[in-house]
């Protein structure tokens, strides 16, 4: 055989399509593609969700223009929110009469404001039907807490009946409403203060001593003596009312007569209580920097507040506070109670049939659909459960539910029992995966199971069960469909954690963002104004599952530092 | 490569002297003892045996002739593994180790083990050593610091360690690990400490210290200990007992087994001819 008929050692120059195919390179380049898509998918989400939803908290500037359609032009203010191209077929069809005579038309959705006077926040409107278009230095935006936003020029103020600045286009008008929305803001706030903290403490007592009368009833222990007693209080707490009642009506006194007058682009002017201002803002005026500075109190305000109108403004601080607590109160019932299974299965129970047959059964829990979870929430917990809670702890309540209504306590428990499969197998795995070596050397010092279990093998699976619960905080956060059956409300009236006994109310009901972002969503009245809410709202719920998720895997790492598995 | 026609050369081993027997008291009596797996199998065929006080006590063996399941009998490990059964006695004084009665944990502190791979808990130095103290209750720091001084200056590890009592076992090396077991078996005073192939996972020089650390033991401790290396056995032990697919072969004082075996199968296996 001469030289040149061996197989040569070195790559062919020319190779074909089978060589690059054995070469694995194919393979790298899928294994690359999938990555990126899955990557590009991610960053394009929270991208998509991010400019769509904290946009719309920039403060954009006002636009005013003539509208001139069929010959007549009528004047138009307000913010522009989307544009988008359509096609001439479709507006002809629509029955608009057009000028131009493009295939595609620029259309625009400007919000206007006034729903109170002019019927509609948003209006939609052509490019071409826009004339002289400019943004005039004193266009204001009130943001108020009934009828949304008001678009227009601010023409005089009146403090407690008296005008006190007059003028459109005037820095004196604007300092005067300003320092007027200033003051009525700190009233607003004491009466909230007064409404929500005092008078709701002294209802709180007040049902105390309601119960207390109710339970001497039903025990047939009412004497004279007591009931005196009781009645006594309560003369004292309705005193105490009487005295705050009066407080709040001179509050309120004090702001009705404030009101404003604004000039509207129709050419309208028209009164308004300064009392409902939220703020108001010249935003054609504003600096970039004065404008972040608007942007992140707005934001601020999206997440530190309650929600007004129907969810469509405001914040939704109820809802992040709902779903958090409700995830910690998930997790405080799930990690003991699927810890303790995984540990009998693993540890206790003898390997044979009945136990696989439950193993089997646990992780076909885990393909339960939710909702049926939320059924059986219902059923079992809310009515049968609490049912029997309130007749035997709660009757003096009765007719009215204390536990046998939906409510946070029910929520985490059902949200428990749907996460329980996944800390019962992560856990098992990692009980299954401690080497026996290291029981045989605790059992070898004299040490009993339950000690070598306690001491070394539950602390070196510490992570795993981390790792279970994880998963079970990332399933349980993002889960809406059961809790609509057990707890979650559209608007709840107080947040399940206050200042009065037992401070943390287990048996009210609570908001929750994923099912806010369905509300927002689906239930708005508002559509165009909700939308911008639900993309923020979703980002929020992202965010805020993502910072439970690396609590808990730093906190994983951290145990799994310390117990770093035995290498031989 | 000439095969040795006669056994080990103990001179050339650099052997520690071996005691007398004469003067050692028993630990441990195995009488007619048989160990069953699962009902069937039986690993153990009827053991006789006795194990001399404070002296070093070689199993030896190819794999699989029960010489650790033997071992695991003294401190009643083969109760973990299910379906496990012993017929016949192990008596310690005057007790047998397989009554009804017997508190397995008790028992378990008075028979130390060892393990073939060094198996710290991964908690640090100190704790790992004042383990089996906790165990019993005692908490009293002094008490638990004076234990765990002693015991890994016994085991020959506190000059390495006494500096970082408080870091984790599982940094330590392999040798010093298995050192460590030791200082933590020997924490809780045990009368007998049981070494499962304790130098097998080591390096020479790890090996060469524990062999080192055996001999020291047993003038507290009787050791029984498990071995595939014959040199190992010939070096630290003064009795050696070959066994072969569970029986027990031949008993007799280390000098004598392997310089004059009484049994044509354990000539065999000591020269290397064995099948």
């Amino acid at each position: 055989m001469s030289a040149t008929e061996k197989d040569s050692l070195y790559l062919q120059k020319r190779a074909g399509m089978l060589v690059w195919v054995r070469s694995g390179e194919p393979l790298i380049w899928a294994n690359g593609a999938a990555v990126s898509i899955s990557v590009i998918a991610v960053v394009g989400l929270i991208l998509l969700l991010a400019v769509r939803g904290f946009g719309h908290f920039w403060p954009n500037d006002i636009m005013q223009s003539g509208v001139v359609y069929d010959g007549r032009e009528s004047a138009q203010l307000g913010v522009l929110v989307e544009e988008k191209q359509v096609s001439g077929e479709q507006l002809r069809s629509a029955g608009m009469t057009l000028n131009g005579a493009g295939p595609f038309f620029n259309r625009m959705l400007f919000k206007q404001g006034n729903r109170d006077f002019l019927g509609s926040d948003f209006v939609w409107v052509l490019e071409e039907q826009l004339v002289d278009s400019h943004y005039p230095e004193w266009a204001m935006v009130v943001e108020r807490l009934e009828w949304g936003n008001q678009y227009g020029f601010l023409h005089s103020v009146t403090v407690r009946g008296e005008r006190v600045a007059e003028g459109e286009a005037d820095t004196q008008t604007w300092q005067a409403f300003q320092q007027a929305i200033e003051d009525s803001l700190a009233v607003r706030d004491e009466i909230h203060r007064i409404e929500r903290k005092v008078i709701g403490s002294i209802n709180h007592n007040m049902e105390a001593v309601r119960l207390a009368e109710r339970k001497l009833e039903l025990a047939g222990n009412a004497t004279p003596g007591a009931l005196a007693e009781l009645a006594e209080r309560r003369a004292v707490l309705d005193a105490e009312y009487r005295v705050l009642q009066q407080k709040l009506a001179a509050l309120y006194d004090s702001i009705q007569d404030d009101y404003y007058q604004i000039r509207l682009v129709d050419g309208r002017i028209v009164d308004q209580a300064i009392a409902k201002v939220v703020r108001a803002t010249l935003p054609n005026q504003m600096s970039l920097l004065q404008k972040m500075g608007q942007y992140l109190a707005k934001l601020w305000e999206f997440l530190s507040t309650e929600p007004r109108e129907a969810n469509t403004e405001g914040g939704v601080f109820p809802a992040i506070f709902g779903t958090v607590m409700m995830v910690l109160l998930m997790s405080v019932m799930v990690t003991p109670f699927g810890v303790v299974a995984a540990v009998y299965l693993r540890e206790y129970a003898r390997q044979g049939l009945v136990t696989r047959t439950i193993r089997i059964a646990v992780n076909n829990l885990a393909g339960v659909p939710s909702i049926v979870y939320g059924v059986f929430g219902l059923g079992f917990f809310v009515y049968i459960v609490g049912g029997e809670l309130d007749t035997l702890f709660f009757s003096a309540a009765l007719p009215s539910p204390t536990f046998g209504t939906p409510g946070l306590m029910w929520a985490s428990l059902t949200l428990a029992l749907l996460t329980l499969p996944v800390v019962i197998v992560a856990t098992e795995e990692g009980l299954s995966r401690i080497p026996s070596a290291v029981r045989e050397g605790s059992l070898a010092l004299g040490a009993t199971r339950a000690e070598t279990l306690w001491r070394v093998v539950l602390p070196m699976a510490s992570p795993a069960i981390m790792t279970g619960l994880i998963l079970a905080v990332a399933r349980a956060a993002g889960e809406v469909a059961p809790l609509m059956l057990v707890g979650v409300v559209k608007l709840a009236p107080s947040l399940p954690v206050d200042g009065n006994y037992p401070f943390v109310h287990l048996d009210q009901k609570f908001m929750h963002l994923g099912f806010h972002i369905y509300d927002v969503g689906f239930q708005s009245p508002n559509v165009e104004a909700a939308r911008p809410l639900v993309y923020a709202t979703a980002l929020l719920l992202v965010i805020i599952i993502a910072l439970l998720n690396f609590t808990a895997v730093s906190l994983r790492n951290r145990l799994r530092e310390r117990y770093k598995s035995l290498e031989s | 490569m000439s095969i040795q026609t006669h056994a080990i050369d103990m001179e050339a081993l650099g052997r520690q002297p071996a005691q007398g027997l004469d003067d050692a008291g028993l630990a441990l009596k195995v009488e007619g003892l048989s160990l069953f797996y699962g009902g069937q199998t039986q690993a153990l065929f009827d053991i006789d045996l006795e194990i001399p006080r404070q002296r070093v006590t070689a199993f030896i063996g190819p794999s699989g002739c029960g010489k650790s399941s033997l071992l695991r009998c003294f401190n009643r490990m083969n109760d973990l593994v299910d379906g496990c059964r012993v017929e016949g006695k192990i008596m310690m004084d005057d007790d047998n180790i397989y009554d009804r009665r017997i508190d397995v944990s008790a028992l378990r502190r008075r028979i130390g083990m060892v393990f073939q791979k060094p198996n710290p808990f991964p908690k640090s130095i100190y704790e790992n050593v004042a383990y089996g103290l906790r165990i019993q209750g005692i908490n009293k720091k002094r008490v638990l610091d004076e234990a765990v001084e002693k015991s890994l200056k016994s085991a020959a590890l506190w000059d390495e360690v006494k500096d970082r009592l408080g870091d984790s076992a599982l940094g330590l090396s392999g040798g010093q690990q298995q050192r460590l077991v030791i200082a933590r078996t020997i924490a809780v005073e045990p009368e007998v400490v049981l070494l499962d192939e304790p130098a097998s996972a080591l390096d020479p020089i790890s090996t060469l210290k524990i062999e080192e650390l055996i001999y020291e033991l047993k003038s507290r401790y009787t050791i029984v200990i498990v071995t595939h290396n014959m040199q190992q056995a010939a070096r630290v032990s003064d009795m050696t007992a070959f066994m072969y697919m569970g029986k027990l072969i031949e008993y007799d004082s280390t000098d004598q087994l392997f310089t004059n075996p009484g049994k044509k199968q354990t000539e065999d296996y000591i020269t290397g001819r064995y099948g």
